[in-house]
């Protein structure tokens, strides 16, 4: 066990885990934020992906002694005073099914967006490629990722 | 055409009311089944038990709507579309509507279940009688403190109004409404009137979801509670023989190691902690059994294929003369392999297992089911269960099986604690209940340019085709008709699969027509069309298709893909299928990129009566035939010596967005009772596009997954 500080969706937090915890569990179990999902462990689905230092990241496969002092954002720090343009856009197109996978998705989105406000569909669909849904709402995903971009423009 | 406003129960039966003790109305009622004579509802909304109703509605002093949802939510959308068909009747505007995730009890249930696509079909009726009978009891209650008679009052809104104009908010009347009798006949809306129903309505926990509050079994916790992970034999014929919990114990964060059956429970503080005493377990297994290969399944199923002890299924007019008499016949076996399910929201629950009462939460869409197998399990009482229902990361059948909560249960009694069990990727895939790998042999017999006799074969894993598949289409179309099945009982666990053996089977009998269409040299949409001519709507109780229904599907699924009419480049594949009671017709576009062929649009027609919830409608259509043309293409499961031998996603492939096709549905328009849509999109995907990739290629694909073949062009391709 050590003693780890970070800094989640602005606030500083210290916790007490093992040296090889994952991100992904540090945020679920010790700080309670259940928003960043568990699906693979093995950094192929997507589903955990968060913000680090505004960069999407796998928290599944990100040990927290790598991460002293880091900058994390995850679902529920993604809405500053008002909804992200990636969520109203998502809830405007109604793109979950189940919504297991969507916060990753959002994610993924908003950090490929921060780079690409004008992505092309190709460019969309690269970007995305990382993020399964087994629900396969990949059509409104896509067509939601395009409404943010223009939001955000 | 079925009348909409058929009365089938008496609402006495299995509707009941009471005034809240807070304030307002409580109206509960049934599926299905009337409620016992004494049965009345709680008038304090927190103890609601769903003993004697699984479904209530609460109409607060201000007017405003809480529906509390019965079935499971799984990402097939009744959470959303079956309030909206109490709030059409009630008539109250959607947005004063919350809803809420019923719980569940054990007594007196027969459908708080997901599955088969049945939720909105079966809850159509009783949903608007509800509604409606709710909103008579208002205005029966307005009508009162006017001195009028409530037939000169009507009701919208939430607002009734009287003949001179004079208005009532719900919120006025509803404590005298909870005061009078449950209303005998009551009157339901038009088609023409509906304001909810027929319009988009958002997910009603999208803010949930998109904020990433807690909302599915995985997020569930409860103070003390301790996470769970189970070891189970890796491979199918194993058990426990011995082993050695040293190094697990040693690791930080883990409590207890205990052995039920054949698996061991590595409990911890925390979900890595669980996850790594697992790994850390040395368990010695032994052969209980068989250890099957994938090799060995082919071999038994070939042999079921080529035997003779199958069972008649359907039998019509005389197969084997018409194939003695043909003047060409044809032959095909297509192959299907296992899947597994990879709901994205791996299997969890938890369970706290106590003197006084069991307490269990998570994703299971079948609760009543699975409560009564855990008090038998845990020799307990049924009313000592209390099972919470959360949000599903997904189904696809995967969570009909109970597996999981047993599990849950079962290791809280035996440890005495509350425990939440959390399946890795890797344990939810190799200990799946996998849809089992299939074969079906198909042969028709073509004389004088007709087809004159059609014989099916299937060769399955544990289990047949069910109720009325058999019956499916082309029986009836074809006056030979024959269907055979026959079963090798393996040790390898199998279940429903979303669209059970149709999801395969529709793929087989859709690429079979497509040769057959080629050989008699018609366009393959006109053969489906000439064949359902021979159908006589209504004449077999077993056919439930409709020859109408299905040919106004597919001329609309024709029509909007420009069947045959596509540029140069652009290759097209159709299927159609009726499952689940719905109408599907699906056209495929392709195109090849350095001969790889392309996905890039399907455009798909739909006729599942009244859509109730538009947008949910569609999304259900794209997911189902994405996912059926994600399966086709890439689903691959094999075992070697009981063992599975993909367990995560690194090996095991699912469509991604890069091999997403563009779906574009239409519904078919009409008034008819709605029907599920949470299978129906998939079964005619595979086959549609395995006739396009026929179209452009050539190539006849008759085995599941289509890369097997296909690999060899996928290096062509430039990623």
């Amino acid at each position: 066990m050590a003693s780890y500080n970070l800094k989640v969706n602005g606030k500083s937090v210290n916790i007490n885990v093992d040296d090889d915890t994952p991100l992904l569990w540090v945020l679920r179990d010790e700080l309670n934020l259940v928003g960043t999902k568990f699906g693979c462990g093995i950094a192929q689905c997507g589903a955990c992906t968060v913000h680090l230092d505004g960069v999407a990241v796998r928290s599944c496969s990100l040990p927290v002694s790598s991460l002293e002092g880091a900058n994390i954002t995850t679902i529920e720090g993604l809405a500053k005073d008002e909804l992200h343009p990636v969520q109203e856009a998502w809830k405007e197109l109604d793109v979950p099914q189940c919504g297991y996978c969507q916060a990753g998705q959002m994610m993924t989105a908003s950090s490929f967006l921060k780079d690409n406000p004008n992505p092309s569909n190709e460019d969309i669909r690269n970007a995305m490629n990382g993020n399964l849904c087994r629900c396969a709402s990949y059509n409104r995903i896509e067509k939601a990722v395009a409404l943010a971009a223009k939001k955000m423009s | 055409m079925e009348n909409q406003n058929k009365i089938t129960f008496s609402r006495r039966s299995f509707i009941r009311t009471s005034a809240l003790a807070s304030g307002g109305i409580l109206i509960g009622f049934n599926f299905f089944t009337s409620c016992k004579e004494a049965a009345v509802p709680p008038v304090d909304v927190s103890q609601l038990n769903f003993n004697d109703f699984n479904a209530f509605i609460k109409i607060a002093d201000n007017g405003y709507v809480t529906i509390f949802s019965p079935n499971p939510e799984i990402g097939q959308g009744v959470k959303t579309s079956m309030p909206m068909i109490i709030a059409e009747e009630l008539d109250v505007p959607w947005e004063h509507v919350s809803v809420e995730q019923g719980a569940l009890d054990t007594n007196n249930f027969t459908r708080q279940v997901a599955g088969g696509s049945q939720s909105i079909r079966f809850g159509w009726n009783a949903l608007r009688e509800t509604g409606a009978t709710a909103k008579q009891m208002l205005v029966n209650a307005a009508a009162a403190k006017w001195g009028i008679e409530a037939s000169s009052c009507s009701a919208s809104n939430g607002v009734i109004t009287s003949p001179t104009g004079e208005t009532l908010g719900y919120g006025d009347v509803v404590n005298d409404a909870a005061q009078l009798e449950v209303p005998e006949n009551v009157t339901l809306k038009a088609t023409k009137d509906y304001k909810i129903i027929g319009k988009d309505a958002v997910n009603v926990d999208i803010d949930k979801i998109i904020t990433g509050e807690p909302l599915f079994g995985l997020d569930y916790k409860a103070e003390g509670m301790k996470y769970v992970s189970v070891m189970r034999p890796p491979a199918f014929g194993q058990k426990v023989s011995s082993f050695d919990d040293t190094n697990a114990k040693s690791i930080n964060g883990v409590s207890d190691v205990v052995q039920f059956g054949d698996k061991i429970a590595v409990l911890a503080s925390n979900t890595w902690a669980a996850m790594k005493g697992k790994k850390a377990l040395d368990v010695q297994w032994t052969n209980d059994g068989t250890l099957e290969s994938t090799a060995d399944h082919d071999k038994k199923l070939n042999a079921i294929l080529d035997g003779n002890q199958l069972d008649i299924r359907r039998e019509d007019g005389n197969v084997k003369k018409a194939f003695a008499e043909a003047d060409q016949v044809l032959e095909r076996t297509y192959e299907s392999p296992f899947l597994p399910h990879n709901c994205m929201e791996p299997m969890n629950f938890y369970a706290n297992v106590t003197a006084d009462k069991v307490h269990l939460v998570g994703p299971i869409q079948t609760p009543a089911g699975t409560a009564r197998r855990i008090a038998n399990l845990i020799d307990r009482d049924e009313k000592d269960i209390h099972l919470e229902m959360t949000r599903m990361g997904g189904g696809f059948g995967r969570r009909l099986y109970g597996d999981f909560a047993l599990e849950a249960a079962e290791i809280s009694n035996i440890t005495k604690q509350a425990v939440k069990v959390v399946f890795s990727r890797e344990d939810d895939m190799a200990a799946g209940i996998y849809r089992p790998a299939i074969k079906y042999r198909i042969a028709a017999s073509l004389k004088d340019g007709k087809v004159t006799g059609y014989h099916l074969k299937e060769a399955a894993i544990n289990n047949n085709m069910y109720g009325l598949i058999p019956h499916f289409f082309p029986a009836g179309a074809i006056d030979n008709y024959k269907v055979e099945t026959g079963n090798y009982r393996s040790n390898i666990t199998t279940g429903a699969w979303r669209a059970p053996y149709t999801n395969f089977l529709a793929y087989a009998e859709q690429s079979f027509f497509d040769e057959l269409a080629e050989l008699l040299e018609v366009d393959a949409v006109q053969l489906r069309l000439d064949l359902l001519k021979n159908v006589k709507d209504g004449q077999d109780p077993d056919i439930q298709y409709s020859a109408k229904r299905m040919t106004d599907t597919i001329k609309l699924a024709a029509e909007k893909s420009n069947w045959g009419k596509t540029r140069e480049g652009v290759y097209q594949g159709f299927a159609a299928y009726y499952s689940h009671n719905t109408h599907v017709a699906e056209v495929v576009d392709i195109t090849l990129k350095n001969g790889y062929p392309s996905v890039e649009k399907v455009t798909v027609a739909v006729d599942c009566g009244i859509v109730v919830n538009p947008t949910g409608a569609k999304n259900q259509v794209e997911g189902g035939v994405i996912d059926g043309i994600g399966h086709a293409m890439y689903g691959d499961f094999s075992f070697d010596k009981g063992k599975p031998q993909d367990v995560n996603f690194n090996t095991y492939r699912l469509i991604r967005m890069r091999e997403t096709p563009t779906v574009h549905t239409y519904f078919v328009e009409n008034d008819l009772s709605p029907t599920g849509l949470g299978e129906p999109g998939l079964p005619p995907a595979g086959g549609a596009l395995a006739n396009a990739i026929k179209a452009a290629t050539g190539q006849l694909l008759l085995k599941q997954p289509f890369m097997s073949v296909l690999k060899k062009y996928e290096a062509n391709l430039k990623v």
